[in-house]
C-alpha cells in the first residue's frame, strides 16, 4: 500500500480535507460548541509538552494513519532543526518531550537527539511513541529497547487489539506477531513491568467507523488477554479516538461511513473533554521546525496563529501561551465522548 | 423507495416522549440505569442485548447493539457467539415444546 502523496489522492491535500470537514450540512461547527461550553477562543493552560514529529518516514502503512506516513514519505527532520528544539528545550521550562512520526527511529539522528535531550535533564519525561514492529524491522533497531532503558524513555506503542485479525487489518499483514514480538523484547529489559520504573503504555484507537469504549474496561481486557495468552506485561492503556483527517478521512469516505462518524463524534462532544483537550498543554513542532497546536494540525498544516513564534528557532514563550488554538470540524474527534489525547482519555 | 424500517429513525427513539411524556421519561430513566455497570459489566450486559435484539428481531437495535459491543471491545467472534446464545435458546425453545407435541400424540395413539 501506498501513502495518499504518491498515489496523488486528493485527500493528500490539507485544503481539501479542510473542505470536505466543512462540508457537512448538518453538523454544527466546533467552534459554536467551544462557545456554548465557553471555551472560546480555545487558550493554553501552560505549555508543559513538546510532540516533536521527526518525520513522515515510517515501515508501516496503517490503514488508519492520520500522517499519511510510509516507507515512500521522504521528509523527515534535519539535525540542524533538532538542535533548535534542544536549545528550546534547554531555555525553558519543557516538561516533557514526545517523539513520533513515522517511525522517529527510522530518522539517522534519532538516538543523537535523544541522547542529547537526556544530557540536559536527568529528569525530564521523554516519550517515544514507537510502532513495535520498528525494533524487528532490521537489525540495527534489535537493540532499540536496551537504548531505551539505557536513557530512560518512556514508550508507547500502539496494539488496536489483542488478536492478529482486527490488528492486522488496521496495521498491516504480521503486524501482530511482529508487535507481540517486540512487545516480549521489551519486557526482557523490563519495560512494563510490575514494579520496575520502565513504563510502557499501549495505546488502542478502533479499528474502524467507532469510538473506543471505557479505557478503564478495556485496558482490564487488555491485561487479562495480553498476559493469559502471550505472558505480556505492560502498564496503561490510553484509548485514542480516530480523527477524521488524512487516511483515517479517506477510509470514512470510501467505505461510506463519513456523515454518520462525524455525527457521532458532533453528538457525543463532551464539555469537560473539551476543556481538557491536549493543545492547550503541547506545542507539536513539525519534521521542518515549523510549530503547530497539535499534530492533526500539523498533517491539516494550520500553523500556530502567532507570526512571531511559527517556528523553533523563533520560540516565544509569551506569544505561544497568548495565542489562540486554531481549531476546525476534525477537533470533535479530541472531545468525543471520554476524550481523546496522545495520553489517552480526558475527561 | 418506501419501507416499514428506516435506519434514520433510530435517531428518533428519544421523540418518543412528543406522544406521552412521563412514560418515556421513566422508560429512558430506566433504561439509562439497566446498562450501567453493575453486578454485569457494561460490555457483558451490552453482549446480552446484542443477543435479545437478534431474538426478537429488531433491526434498530441490531444496528445499535453491534456500534455499542464494538466500542465496547467485542470482536466478531464474540459477537456472533452471543447470537448463537439467542439462537440456541429459540431454537430449544421450539424443540422443548416438542415434548408437549410427543405427549399429545402418544395420548391420542393406541
Ligand atoms: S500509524 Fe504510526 S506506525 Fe502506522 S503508518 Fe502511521 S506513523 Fe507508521
Ligand atoms: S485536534 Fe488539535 S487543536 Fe483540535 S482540539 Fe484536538 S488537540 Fe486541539
Amino acid at each position: 500500500m501506498k501513502s495518499l502523496k504518491a498515489q496523488n489522492h486528493p485527500l493528500s491535500k490539507s485544503e481539501k480535507e479542510i473542505q470536505l470537514l466543512e462540508s457537512l450540512e448538518f453538523t454544527e461547527s466546533f467552534e459554536s460548541k467551544l462557545k456554548e461550553s465557553g471555551l472560546f477562543p480555545l487558550k493554553p493552560i501552560q505549555i508543559e509538552i513538546l510532540q516533536i514529529n521527526m518525520g513522515k518516514m515510517c515501515n508501516q502503512v496503517c490503514q488508519h494513519c492520520h500522517v499519511d506516513a510510509g516507507p515512500d514519505r521522504k521528509e523527515i527532520m534535519e539535525q540542524e532543526v533538532m538542535q533548535q528544539c534542544l536549545d528550546v528545550i534547554k531555555r525553558h521550562e519543557i516538561k516533557a518531550v514526545d517523539l513520533t512520526g513515522g517511525a522517529p527511529e527510522m530518522n539517522p539522528n534519532f538516538r543523537w537527539f535523544v541522547t542529547e535531550i537526556r544530557k540536559i535533564n536527568e529528569d525530564i519525561n521523554i516519550i517515544v511513541r514507537c510502532n513495535l514492529t520498528i525494533i524487528l524491522a532490521n537489525p540495527k533497531y534489535h537493540d532499540l529497547p536496551d537504548f531505551f532503558k539505557a536513557n530512560n524513555i518512556e514508550v508507547v506503542s500502539s496494539l488496536p487489539y489483542f488478536n492478529a485479525v482486527k490488528t492486522d487489518a488496521q496495521r498491516g499483514d504480521g503486524v501482530f506477531g511482529k508487535s507481540i514480538k517486540a512487545l516480549k523484547m521489551l519486557n526482557e529489559v523490563g519495560y512494563g513491568i510490575d514494579g520496575s520504573p520502565l513504563k510502557l503504555n499501549l495505546v488502542y484507537n478502533p479499528s474502524g467507523a467507532f469510538l473506543p469504549g471505557s479505557q478503564g474496561e478495556l485496558e482490564a481486557q487488555f491485561k487479562k488477554k495480553l498476559s493469559s495468552q502471550y505472558e505480556i506485561e505492560f502498564n496503561s492503556l490510553f484509548t485514542i479516538t480516530n480523527i477524521p483527517i488524512s487516511r483515517f478521512l479517506e477510509y470514512l469516505v470510501r467505505s461510506g461511513n463519513y456523515e454518520a462518524y462525524m455525527e457521532r463524534l458532533i453528538n457525543a462532544y463532551n464539555m469537560t473533554a473539551a476543556a481538557n483537550v491536549m493543545c492547550r498543554n503541547t506545542i507539536s513542532v513539525g519534521w521542518d521546525g515549523y510549530l503547530y497546536d497539535c499534530d492533526f494540525n500539523q498533517m491539516l498544516e494550520l500553523k500556530v496563529d502567532t507570526p512571531k513564534s511559527q517556528h523553533i528557532k523563533d520560540w516565544n514563550t509569551d506569544a505561544l501561551t497568548e495565542r489562540n488554538i486554531v481549531v476546525n470540524q476534525h477537533c470533535f474527534g479530541c472531545t468525543a465522548g471520554a476524550g481523546s489525547s496522545c495520553g489517552g482519555a480526558t475527561a | 423507495m418506501k419501507t416499514y424500517y428506516n435506519p434514520d429513525d433510530l435517531k428518533k427513539f428519544g421523540n418518543i416522549g412528543e406522544f406521552q411524556k412521563p412514560m418515556a421519561d421513566k422508560f429512558f430513566e430506566y433504561y439509562g440505569e439497566v446498562f450501567k455497570e453493575g453486578a454485569l459489566t457494561a460490555r457483558e450486559k451490552s453482549l446480552i442485548a446484542l443477543a435479545v435484539a437478534h431474538a426478537v428481531q429488531c433491526p434498530y437495535c441490531i444496528d445499535a447493539y453491534t456500534v455499542d459491543t464494538m466500542e465496547k471491545g467485542c470482536d466478531e467472534e464474540q459477537m456472533m457467539e452471543a447470537v448463537h446464545v439467542a439462537a440456541a435458546i429459540r431454537g430449544g425453545a421450539s424443540l422443548v415444546h416438542s415434548t408437549q407435541m410427543m405427549n399429545k400424540a402418544k395420548e391420542i395413539s393406541m
